[in-house]
């Protein structure tokens, strides 16, 4: 076996399948490759230019109803860390127990809560388009709540809890 | 090491014993743990072993029976559509002829061929669309009400088949241009879902009847109906009451005091 090996290769030397192979066309070929390499690569280097690479979802938490409050009750559910990364599996361990198990109320870290994103999320933050949807974009994540849940928050918000403190 | 025959079946009895004891200890003796200490049920909500609804014909005239609708479909921002073939009903009016197929005499009182009965879903004790749902996305809850869950439905109308009182409609477009009023504490719903009414899960979870039933002006009876002293069962008791094509075997929970 060994030997039926080494005659192949010795075979192959004498053609010039080892030899080193010379490019046609060097200096087109390198070019053409150098171009197709800048034109992929060119929107990354366009949105780094305009800043768009670098730019940083900023979610807005101005709403008029968060104003409102007093300092110390500006408070999320849970604190800010857990909800900027476990919000998800939050309202979707929200929507199992409201709808499946008929549990509606949740103790916050502060005080109890009704279950709602509709009701409850959106009352403090009623800027969804500069708040969940700021990093939604940022992070290319479409969820589709909006096509049930609320469609118009912040007309909806305003006229809802107009007087309420 | 011998054992005897005695001696080991001593052991695995009192090994056993001590498994049971030990088991219910931890259930019962150990502090709960995040899951259930974070997720309560309101204080107030509503609780039965099985809900059911009692419909008193003659308090149900046409008007009432519209006020009923009306509050069920504002409430759940149910669409008004206009067109038959699309419509999206909890809650509507049809003949007896209809509503109560199979049953329908000749010669029945004025009232039978005149009045058109409310209808809605029968929260059916042995319910054939939950039974034929390929994703869990309707189900029986403990208190008897067939649920949905939006969620998780896929729009592929099994249960409209298998519902034998067209109690579930299919959203075949976009509701929201179609909602008159709209109630910003009730979702909408997306096109290619299935819905229906729920008996009012939402609000029984808080503490509140149903909708239709607080503004029946006591058409409508809402219950436990494995309660003996219920309202329900007292009315059932004294009065003569039909279902909606029970010989079907459904099992159906809406009853109709004729």
């Amino acid at each position: 076996m060994a030997d039926q090996k080494k005659e192949v290769i010795d075979c192959l030397r004498q053609t010039d399948f080892f030899k080193p192979k010379k490019v046609y066309d060097r200096g087109k070929v390198f070019t053409g490759i150098i171009i197709l390499f800048a034109i992929l690569t060119l929107p990354l280097f366009y949105n780094m230019a305009t800043g768009k690479a670098t730019k940083v979802a900023e979610p807005k938490i101005d709403t008029p109803y968060i104003q409102q409050l007093p300092e110390k009750d500006r408070v999320c559910i849970e604190p800010k860390k857990y909800m900027r990364e476990n919000h998800m599996q939050l309202l979707d361990e929200w929507r199992d127990q409201v709808v499946r198990f008929g549990k509606k109320d949740y103790k916050g870290y502060t005080k109890m809560y009704t279950m709602s994103l509709q009701n409850t999320c959106l009352k403090c933050h009623s800027n969804y388009d500069n708040f969940c949807d700021e990093c939604h974009r940022y992070a290319q994540v479409e969820p589709y709540c909006w096509t049930c849940h609320v469609d118009k928050p912040q007309e909806w918000a305003a006229e809802k809890f107009k007087g309420e403190k | 090491m011998d054992i005897s025959r005695r001696e080991f079946l001593r052991m695995a009895g009192a090994s056993t014993i001590v498994g049971i004891l030990g088991g219910w200890a931890a259930i019962e003796l150990l502090p709960p743990r995040e899951l259930e200490k974070k997720y309560l049920p309101k204080p107030g909500a509503l609780k039965a072993k099985r809900w059911a609804m009692v419909v008193d014909v003659k308090k149900m005239d046409e008007k009432t029976a519209n006020r009923c609708i009306a509050a069920c479909h504002r409430i759940h921002n149910v669409p008004d559509i206009g067109d038959t073939k699309r419509e999206i009903k909890w809650m509507w009016l049809e003949p007896f002829e209809n509503a109560f197929y199979g049953e329908h005499q000749e010669h029945l009182t004025e009232q039978f061929i005149k009045n058109p009965f409310i209808v809605l879903c029968n929260h059916c004790e042995n319910p054939p669309c939950v039974r034929v749902c390929p994703t869990k996305a309707t189900w029986k809850r403990e208190d008897g009400i067939v649920m949905m869950d939006m969620h998780r439905c896929i729009g592929c109308r099994f249960c409209m088949a298998a519902c034998p009182y067209g109690s579930r409609s299919f959203n075949w477009m976009d509701s929201r241009p179609f909602i008159k009023e709209r109630n910003p504490e009730y979702p909408t719903r997306e096109k290619g879902v299935v819905e229906k009414c729920d008996f009012c899960a939402e609000r029984i979870d808080e503490g509140l009847m149903p909708a239709c039933v607080e503004v029946s002006n006591g058409a409508l009876v809402f219950g436990d109906i494995r309660d003996p002293e219920s309202e329900v069962r007292k009315i059932l008791r004294s009065h003569y009451s039909i279902r909606r094509k029970s010989h079907l075997g459904t099992d159906p929970q809406v009853y109709y005091i004729v």
